[in-house]
């Protein structure tokens, strides 16, 4: 297991990232989650914000965005939040399959088979 | 610099690619990745009550845990992310939450070292969560699949295969397995409804 960059991070700059806020509240985003810039960044806008507005002028997830930013995804999380509610991206949320949801019906199955072959 | 998605990708979807340290799990996704693999981080409280910045909090221990991911374009929607997720026991409370609603999984294991992969198999049935075993094979085979088979007591549904990481087929290969392993268990599943 390598130790990250952020093994060494100083909780401290996190605190300020997100302003003390430890969680995204009440929007639910997947990892795979694609957000999509609807607002170009505005002078004096936090930078992570502005960086994320950047990278969402083509969809882009947010372990992306997390990577990109090299932040966490839950801080990463709570930045997409902020700019979901205020209007700045717009989110596409991955249809829910797996444990606890039926399992993906055949016809989407066979798509991704077909993608698969044709890598 | 990345290349980004098109504009019409609207669909994300998620595959993770489980397995003890060093069996090849980033080789794999690298081979298959259209972007170079990326890395990223989260941190959370043991407790799994979201994030703790304040760490100094009495009873909770935040945990790091960095994992690799790539990927695959399938078509004009579909965007298939591949996870690379260490298996040890103490990263699980982290997968839980991460890799909920994950098509399946990939279990890649080492001949060498198969009891690294115990509990994430039983993680994985305990969960319910479909998935295959694939042995990276770097050399002359020294067992047979039906003495691996045995060895992690894997129940005969489950397909198990071999494969080589750091190729690109067939690391495709084993993709598709996983996925042909979904199709069947979803029509067996429709058939008796």
């Amino acid at each position: 297991m390598t130790r990250g960059p952020l093994e060494d991070e100083n909780p401290d700059r996190l605190y300020t990232v997100t302003g003390g806020r430890s969680r995204a509240e009440e929007i639910d985003l997947d990892l795979v989650t694609l957000i999509v810039s609807e607002t170009e960044p505005y002078p004096g806008m936090q930078s992570e914000h502005a960086r994320i507005l950047q990278l969402g002028r083509h969809p882009t997830s947010v372990v992306e965005l997390a990577s990109e930013l090299g932040l966490p995804v839950s801080v990463v999380r709570i930045l997409v939040a902020d700019l979901l509610r205020a209007g700045r991206v717009s989110a596409r949320h991955p249809t829910a399959v797996g444990p606890g949801t039926d399992l993906p019906e055949l016809e989407f199955l066979k798509k991704v088979l077909v993608g698969l072959r044709n890598l | 610099m990345r290349t980004p998605l098109r504009g019409s990708a609207s669909h994300g979807l998620k595959i993770v690619v489980v397995g003890g340290f060093g069996v090849g799990k980033t080789t794999m996704v690298r081979s298959v990745s259209e972007i170079r693999p990326l890395s990223t981080e989260e941190t959370m409280t043991q407790a799994g009550a979201g994030v703790d910045f304040n760490s100094g909090a009495p009873g909770k221990s935040t945990t790091t845990v960095a994992f690799d991911f790539g990927r695959i374009s399938l078509d004009e929607k579909m965007v298939l992310y591949l996870f690379g997720a260490p298996g040890q026991e103490r990263f699980w409370f982290l997968w839980d939450r991460l890799f909920t609603g994950t098509l399946g999984a990939v279990v890649l294991v080492d001949t060498r070292r198969l009891a690294d992969s115990w509990y994430a198999i039983d993680r994985l049935e305990h969960h319910g969560t479909p998935f295959i075993v694939a042995r990276n094979n770097f050399g002359p085979p020294a067992h047979d699949l039906d003495d691996v088979r045995e060895a992690l007591s894997l129940p005969g549904e489950v397909p198990l295969i071999d494969c080589d990481a750091r190729r690109r087929e067939s690391s495709k290969q084993v993709l598709i397995a996983l996925v042909d392993h979904l199709y069947a268990l979803t029509a067996a599943r429709e058939t008796t409804r």
